[in-house]
């Protein structure tokens, strides 16, 4: 087991142009589960492939156990990854497949029937052994790359987008079972997702990155309920946080705490709502309405409530409890410090 | 330490792929490299072995070319070698596209298996057929014409063109024929009004490897035609560039590297289409 | 039922429907064809069995005989082996060439484009003008093989190699320069293999811990191993019916010692007017071809299952 930590790390794809990855500093803790959090092209696989050593970092310093691994081949990082495509070898049977990097690590020949074996019973998978990939599920082959992985037990465990070539209820299964299984065997293992429902139930803590910049590194509350900037306010929760501006200040809210006005407590934010349009998504309803006046014109407030007989057309007034209220800087969109708001 | 140890594994390896690379361009290229240099030396300086054979030892000299283009049959030949390509290319196209259609399109599962066998004719070699053959171009009176080559090689550009063709037409959308029928052409009148004009690439395609295998045939041309001023640049050039024992080695090598490179230039640009004919869908 | 039944019913329709007309395009191509692949190839027997020559008329068969006189001249004899000589060693030389040329050739890197162009000139030039040059570099006289070996003092001035006319090294001319012009094929067709494995795979196998040679050998060449039997295929069918790299550098020389099966036949066949002996050589050929035609359907059928 390690400790990964990156100094300084960018990743300049081509020179002049804007990096993928930009001057990352972050450091995992013993054993934990960190998460890689952001959209397409933000730069989290490229970090991760980084740390994986399939890419070289323009410049900064990756360290895994203490030790500075920069120019150390992925061999000798001693890490194992499960590729989005799982990345299995076609030609080889299952059995093979997972033996291959005790192979290539010259592990000892009699050792590997029992590693094989060991890694293949951990995920449920020892009855597939002698099958190809391509007779395998998705579920199937996934499992097979995790055993792959383990198999050598390594000090890293790096996981780009595993589950995202599942369909939606297998992923939640599997979901639940990577997260046993790191509880089980407790490596460090970085963990990168578009997902944020995978980052959020997974991740000791969340890494959300932007354009190739962290944005914010925290547990999954810390993130949710007092994101840094406006991009993570908005990037996590679905629908997104409420973001209204007032003078040099952006104002937000979650959906789930703008509530009838009789709901609320006296502190609160008063909100006159013309309603748009309501969505019954059978646990919950959502809402959105314009605000009346000149609060905030041509901006959408949603709001997500348990029940909600409200018809299109009507007003109605709305509130958010002062204490959930989350202030923005409009110039940095940074997180700014509470104050009395200006609303006439 | 291990930043040095990184760096010198990425040198190694970058230097091992220049040293493959280098030794194969020189294997593959050299001939060629060779041919431009006979073709600029004077005879006096290609004879003389105590001379360094890299450089000039005399001035260069446009006399070979000149003696190719003046004094032998090679722009004669030239032009035959235009003439058939011409000619093959247009009975190729108009027997090859409508089959290759039909095989992508209108007989089912049959139309791959069919396809396939298509195909394996291209595997039965003119040093098979050559006698026989010759025995058909003299029934047919043909023998030192061109005509009979004209006739003979769509047999080998045939089956190639069908093959590249099926795989293109498969790649055009089923739907976009239903539309056009559904508005009123009949299956017919939709192959030639919209699956043809589409094609353009998959056609011109199959113009540039034809035309390719005909320069590049050797045995049949060699077979059937016999009198110099009827020949074909790939028997004319060996074979009538050589008088006796004398060899004119400039212009020899004039017409060897005139006739290859603007065939190369353009094969090149055609070349992944090539592969895609040839590997029977080993690769996806 | 009905809804199942429906869809079925249109599509027998619409096939009885388009059939006529698919025959009606097909059938001129296969007809072509067939009168000259087909006619030629059953004539090529007829004659093998027959005393036909050129010039003369009125065939008599003549069962074996052809065959039988076949067997016993040392000539044929010696152009069969040297046809497997020149057909075994040619395509070993080609596999492992091309194998590492197309690895040095798979990353992006620039002149890429130029280099790939300069590669491929071989395979693309007329074979018969390829040849001619050849014919040139390894001159008994003026030979520039030669003269480098002499001025790095290799080889004697008065002991030079006559590179096509001693017995093995004309064997051994004749093969690299079948290699130099099937070297380019083979490498497009593996380099095409290449690209086609996902940029996951070797990277996996370097988080595995393997190396360069064992992701090679272990990774690499086995997942290539469907094209490099197409691209052995052909190269086997290329070379072992190749008349014109022989034909045009040693003429079957000296002392028929590249005298290949298909020169044979030609010189036979053609030159000698023995058209009933020029077939039966020719028809040594067929054994293996039909080999190669089942073993490439094999492959196909394997491309279509999987």
């Amino acid at each position: 087991m390690a400790i990964v930590e990156t100094r300084a790390v960018t990743k300049v794809f081509k020179a002049g142009t804007l990096g993928a990855v930009n001057d990352v500093d972050l450091r995992t803790e013993e054993g934990e589960f960190l998460v890689f959090l952001g959209p397409s092209g933000s730069g989290k696989t490229t970090l991760l492939r980084m740390i994986a050593g399939l890419e070289v970092p323009t410049s900064g310093e990756i360290l895994i156990g203490g030790e500075v691994v920069n120019d150390l081949t992925p061999r000798e990082r001693r890490i194992a990854m499960v590729f989005q495509s799982y990345a299995l070898y076609p030609h080889l049977s299952v059995y093979k497949n997972i033996a291959f990097p005790l192979k290539a690590q010259a592990v000892p020949k009699d050792q590997h029937r029992k590693k094989v074996e060991w890694a293949a019973g951990l995920l449920g998978i020892g009855h597939l052994l002698e099958r190809k990939p391509r007779e395998l599920s998705g579920g199937e082959r996934q499992r097979v790359a995790v055993a792959r992985a383990i198999v050598r037990e390594p000090s890293v465990f790096l996981l780009d987008e595993p589950l995202s070539n599942l369909d939606a209820k297998l992923r939640a299964s599997a979901r639940a079972e990577l997260e046993q299984f790191h509880r089980r065997v407790g490596t460090t293992t970085i963990y990168v997702t578009h997902d944020q429902v995978e980052a959020m139930a997974m991740g000791d803590r969340v890494v959300v990155l932007h354009k190739g910049v962290v944005r914010q590194i925290g547990t999954p509350k810390q993130v949710y309920d007092d994101p840094a900037d406006t991009f993570v306010a908005t990037f996590l929760g679905s629908p997104p946080m409420n973001l209204l501006e007032n003078g040099g200040l952006i104002v937000g809210f979650r959906p789930e705490h703008v509530v009838p006005v009789a709901l609320a407590p006296s502190a609160a934010l008063k909100l006159e709502l013309k309603i748009h349009n309501v969505e019954y998504l059978g646990s919950e309803w959502i809402v959105y309405g314009k605000p009346e006046g000149d609060r905030a014109p041509d901006k959408m407030v949603i709001s997500r409530l348990p029940t909600a007989d409200l018809e299109i057309g009507t007003r109605h007034t709305f509130a958010v409890a002062e204490h959930h209220l989350r202030f923005f800087d409009k110039a940095t969109e940074k997180r700014a410090p509470a104050r009395a708001l200006s609303w006439p | 330490m291990a930043r040095r140890r990184g760096q010198d594994r990425a040198l190694s390896r970058r230097i091992g792929r220049g040293l493959v690379i280098a030794f194969f361009m020189v294997f593959l290229g050299f001939p060629f490299y060779w041919m431009l240099i006979t073709i600029f030396k004077q005879n006096a300086d290609l004879y003389e072995t105590e001379n360094n054979p890299f450089i000039f030892n005399a001035s260069p000299t446009l006399e070979n070319l000149r003696l190719l283009f003046y004094e032998t049959g090679f722009v004669r030949w030239l032009g035959n070698t235009a003439l058939v390509g011409i000619l093959v290319v247009g009975i190729t196209l108009v027997l090859a596209l409508p089959a290759a259609y039909s095989l992508a399109r209108l007989t089912g599962k049959w139309g791959g298996r069919l396809g396939i066998l298509i195909f394996l004719t291209y595997l039965v070699p003119p040093t098979l057929l050559f006698i026989p053959l010759s025995r058909i171009v003299a029934l047919l009176g043909l023998q030192d014409s061109i005509w009979s080559l004209v006739i003979v090689y769509p047999s080998f550009t045939i089956p190639f063109s069908i093959w590249l063709l099926m795989g293109f037409f498969k790649s055009i959308p089923r739907e976009l024929e239903d539309a056009a029928m559904v508005d009123g052409l009949t299956r017919f009148g939709a192959f030639i009004k919209l699956v043809v004009p589409m094609s353009t690439s998959g056609i011109l395609t199959v113009v540039i490897f034809t035309f390719t295998l005909v320069t590049q045939e050797f045995v049949y041309a060699l077979t059937f035609i016999s009198p110099e001023s009827h020949q074909m640049l790939s028997v004319g050039v060996p074979t009538y560039l050589i008088l006796g024992d004398v060899y004119f080695w400039g212009s020899l090598m004039g017409g060897c590297l005139i006739a290859s490179v603007p065939i190369a230039l353009v094969y090149n640009l055609f070349l992944d289409r090539f592969i895609a004919g040839f590997t029977v869908g080993a690769v996806k | 039922m009905a809804v199942t039944g429906a869809p079925r019913a249109r599509k027998r329709g619409k096939r009885s429907s388009g059939f006529g007309l698919g025959v009606a395009m097909f059938l001129p191509a296969v007809v072509y064809v067939l009168l000259l692949v087909a006619v030629p190839f059953g004539m090529a027997f007829f004659y093998a069995f027959s005393d036909a020559r050129i010039g003369s008329g009125g065939e008599h068969f003549v069962g074996f005989d052809n065959f039988a006189s076949v067997l016993e001249n040392p000539t044929f004899r010696k152009a069969l082996g040297n046809s497997f000589i020149f057909t075994i060693s040619s395509q070993v030389l080609v596999l492992i060439g091309s194998t590492a040329l197309a690895l040095a050739l798979k990353d992006k890197f620039r002149g890429r484009g130029f280099v790939r162009f300069l590669i491929l000139l071989p395979w693309v030039a007329p074979i018969s003008l390829g040849a001619i040059g050849w014919k040139w570099i390894l001159d008994s006289i003026y030979s520039v093989v030669n003269w480098v070996l002499i001025a790095v003092h290799l080889v004697k001035p008065f002991d030079k190699p006559m590179w096509l006319g001693q017995p093995s090294l004309a064997m051994i001319s004749v093969i690299v320069v079948h290699t130099w012009r099937l070297l380019p094929f083979s490498t497009v067709i593996l380099l095409a293999g290449l690209t086609a494995i996902p940029r996951d795979i070797p990277e996996a196998a370097a988080v595995d811990g393997a190396g360069f040679w064992r992701t090679l050998f272990e990774i690499t060449l086995p997942m290539l191993r469907p094209i490099l039997n197409v691209a052995m295929l052909f190269g086997i069918v290329f070379t072992f019916t190749d008349m014109i790299v022989v034909y045009v550098l040693t003429a079957g020389g000296p002392y028929d010692s590249t005298q290949v099966l298909p020169s044979l036949a030609f010189f036979t066949g053609i030159q000698g007017s023995d058209l009933a002996a020029g077939a039966a050589i020719s028809l040594f050929l067929v054994p293996l071809l039909v080999i190669v035609a089942l073993l490439m359907l094999r492959v196909a059928h394997r491309a279509e299952v999987t």
